[in-house]
């Protein structure tokens, strides 16, 4: 993917937004947009506020819990599904469900089994990243070669030094694409959580923002969210991109 | 047969010597990738009408390169191809390039891909489908004109590659290693198969491989080419005789020899 | 070449066509059903049990959801909250699909475009979009457009970028081909890219949809109240679970078996070149 390499000339055209952006800010086109500038003004005031800090602590450790648990859980499932075939055949059919489901309508669900804290948001972001974390390391597993389980095989390893020898490293490759694509979904799933939620963390700072009619302060707190988001997904690229050299060999 | 004395600065007299007038001329081709990878260093060839050249080469020596420019779907860095005595710039209908790929479009039938430089041509679908109806049984394809790409096996596929070039009744057929990606016994019964084709067809070929046995083979000339920069490094006559035996041909010494000779040649260019 | 016709028929025999990966419900699709039984049982088997067995007033079983649905199939009111639901998801999702589709291939065919607009759809695909949701309230109230535009915004960038890719990622041989016959720039669109390029793009509509369905559902609980939305609201605020439970499985549901349905119309429509469809 050529998306996430380094095209500095082209990412260049954010500029042009950018300035577009403060001239349809400063012309008052369009309600949405306060000038870009003003957004910049308001993100030193949005750092430096008190509830910035707790909300950035809340998000980070909601997001760290829920991302963590979804890794670890759905890197086993993955690997179960993709070595026993029954289990595939009864719960694959769940997780492209929970994959392609419309994941904000179980939040009110999360909310009333898990209370409108911390918890909630552990389990929305769990929820988001999980599945496909899951469903791209089965098809790693089952596209591990066979030749390169036969060669184990005939060295005579066993099933256990295979599965850890082979197996989990030759899966590597797309265990880490769907722990990135994870990774961009948990962003999304600690943000709706929170959003649903509105009494923690950035939820609540959202709340406080459109009820004074903080624009400005909205669109501050808006931008690093998105640099957020983009800051974890460009690091695992940048993992991924260490892992290439020997998944390219393999196709 | 003859062996031709490395060819040093005039290749042009050469072609003048020949009988038949040259079809295809490349005049000082240069091609240079990337501003200081020298693809190509000052090529110059003529290709006579009715003949079989190939371009034989180990990877690396261009020759890919420049039929793809003789096709007009590269620029040369420097230099000119005229085909029929008139400077090209771009693909013409003289000629037609078969891909070492196929590239056959997979959502087409393979009627509509034998079809489609004729479609592309704008002739009415009638008329182009009774040709390329035509060109598909020739290429021994009758029967399949309905079944798509992935319903073929290799071999198929780049018939219908084949058919689609002859479709479009060019005076030049350009080869990139047609035969490359398919196994070894089909590879052969196109080798035959090509044989018997040019008796049927009154056509110019310009064959790339990198097969010498295919290139011996099938070639009424070759041209062999060195790598880093490709250039020309020798071209061989040959004189084979193809009769009605294909298989006679393999055990022809003459043949075995030019075999044996060629790979002395390009066995110092291999690492 | 003529005999070259026996050579042929005797390698179709072994020449099986090849499977890619299948799409992700086409995996559910090969099940057989009898799998997909089995496993829906379960489900609600673990459901029910787990239910009962928490005793959890805020956990209803499935039985009782299933009660609560019919429940509410019989009174209209699913009816009519559907109603209003799908509203703003058809607007903006059939608005999302033109621009969506047409910038996306824009970006393909022109590097200016590319340039110009394929940052922001990175940007836009990879960050979290409901957070501008609240924001769009804020300016466009709490009426029919917002969630409109709450509806574009998750949907069109996965349609964008889909269809971005899909013509990036024609194959350089087949337009060779085509250039190599003489056929023109817009003979190399109409009859090479696009036809390349229809199954991802229609991957990238079914995924766009999905989104949608998101949007719609996010839109009307951090909105206002409607349809979906108010229902689950409404149930909640009463404390009657077991309806609002039976509400999300069903918008669940809906939302699956739509995304299912658009992907056996994919296979059916894309068919000879099945194997291309990611």
């Amino acid at each position: 993917m050529t998306i996430y390499g380094y095209r500095i000339p082209m990412m260049a055209s954010l500029i042009v937004w950018c300035i577009l952006w403060e001239i349809v800010g400063r012309l008052d086109l369009l309600l949405l947009f306060p000038p870009f500038s003003d957004v910049l003004v308001a993100l030193g005031d949005v750092v430096n506020s008190r509830s910035f800090a707790s909300a950035v602590s809340i998000t980070l450790y909601s997001y760290a819990w829920g991302l963590g648990l979804a890794i670890v859980f759905g890197v086993a499932l993955g690997f179960l599904m993709g070595t026993v075939p029954v289990a595939d055949r009864l719960l694959n059919m769940w997780v492209n469900v929970f994959l392609s489901a419309p994941l904000s309508a179980l939040v009110p669900v999360i909310m009333i089994l898990f209370g409108m804290g911390a918890p909630t948001v552990i389990v929305t972001v769990f929820m988001f990243a999980v599945w496909i974390i899951a469903l791209d390391t089965r098809a790693g597993v089952l596209h591990v070669p066979a030749s390169l389980l036969e060669m184990a095989r005939s060295f005579g390893a066993s099933r256990w030094t295979t599965t850890w020898k082979i197996v989990l490293w030759a899966a590597m490759p797309e265990i880490l694409a769907g722990i990135r694509l994870g990774v961009i979904r948990g962003v999304k799933g600690v943000v709706i959580g929170q959003l649903l939620v509105s009494i923690i963390g950035v939820g609540a700072l959202f709340t406080t923002y459109s009820n004074n009619f903080l624009m400005e302060h909205f669109w501050a707190l808006t931008l690093i969210l998105f640099a957020f988001a983009l800051t974890v997904g460009q690091l695992i690229a940048l993992l991924e991109a260490r892992i290439d050299y020997y998944a390219g060999a393999r196709s | 047969m003859t062996m031709a004395e490395p060819i040093v600065a005039a290749p042009e007299r050469r072609a003048a010597s020949d009988v038949a007038a040259p079809i295809v001329e490349v005049r000082g081709v240069h091609k240079i990738y990337n501003g200081d990878v020298v693809a190509l260093k000052d090529i110059n060839l003529s290709f006579e009408e009715g003949r079989l050249t190939s371009l034989l080469g180990p990877s690396g020596c261009g020759k890919t390169t420049l039929l793809k420019i003789i096709a007009g779907l590269l620029e040369p860095t420097a230099g000119e191809v005229m085909v029929k005595g008139r400077k090209i710039t771009g693909p013409g209908p003289e000629r037609a390039f078969v891909f070492q790929d196929f590239a056959l479009m997979p959502w087409a039938t393979v009627l509509r891909n034998a079809a489609f430089g004729l479609e592309l041509r704008g002739v009415p679908a009638k008329e182009r489908n009774e040709t390329a109806r035509h060109y598909v049984e020739e290429v021994g394809l009758k029967g399949f004109e309905e079944k798509y790409p992935h319903e073929l096996s290799g071999g198929m596929r780049q018939r219908v590659g084949l058919a689609r070039a002859l479709a479009v009744n060019a005076d030049v057929l350009l080869m990139d290693e047609p035969f490359s990606a398919v196994d070894e016994q089909t590879r052969r019964k196109f080798q035959e198969d090509l044989i018997r084709l040019r008796e049927v067809e009154n056509k110019t070929f310009l064959f790339v491989t990198h097969s010498i046995e295919e290139a011996v083979y099938v070639s009424d000339r070759i041209i062999l080419l060195s790598p880093r920069p490709g250039r020309v490094n020798n071209v061989i006559d040959l004189d084979i005789r193809r009769g009605d035996d294909p298989e006679a041909i393999r055990r022809d010494p003459n043949y075995l020899d030019t075999v044996e000779e060629i790979w002395r040649g390009i066995k110092q260019y291999l690492d | 070449m003529l005999s070259a016709n026996t050579t042929a028929q005797k390698l179709t025999g072994d020449s099986q066509p090849q499977h890619a990966a299948p799409g992700l419900m086409a995996r559910i699709g090969d099940r057989p059903v009898l799998w997909r039984v089995l496993s829906l049982a379960l489900f609600c088997a673990v459901w029910e049990v787990g239910a009962r067995a928490s005793g959890n007033f805020a956990f209803p079983s499935f039985s009782q959801t299933l009660f609560a649905f019919l429940e509410m199939i019989g009174d209209g009111s699913l009816f009519w909250a559907y109603g209003r639901t799908l509203e703003p998801l058809v607007i903006g999702v059939t608005f999302s699909l033109l621009v969506g589709i047409g910038t996306g291939v824009a970006m393909g065919l022109r590097r200016d475009v590319e340039w110009l607009t394929l940052p922001v759809f990175i940007v836009m695909q990879a960050a979290p979009m409901a957070a501008l949701i609240p924001l769009v309230t804020f300016v466009y109230g709490i009426g029919l457009a917002s969630k409109v535009v709450a509806v574009v915004m998750l949907s069109l960038p996965v349609i964008a970028m889909n269809s971005y890719k899909a013509v990036r990622n024609t194959s350089p041989s087949l337009t060779a081909m085509c250039h190599s016959f003489q056929g023109s720039r817009w003979q190399q669109i109409s009859k090479v890219i696009l036809p390349e390029a229809s199954p991802m793009i229609f991957a990238g509509v079914r995924l766009g949809v999905a989104e949608g369905f998101s949007g719609v559902v996010l839109a009307e609980l951090l909105i206002t109240p409607t349809g979906i939305g108010d229902l689950i609201t409404y149930h909640r605020s009463i404390a009657n679970f077991d309806s609002m439970y039976a509400v999300i499985v069903s918008i669940v549901v809906f939302a699956v078996v739509t995304v299912t349905l658009l992907q056996l119309l994919e296979t059916a429509l894309f068919r000879p070149d099945k194997r291309r469809s990611k």
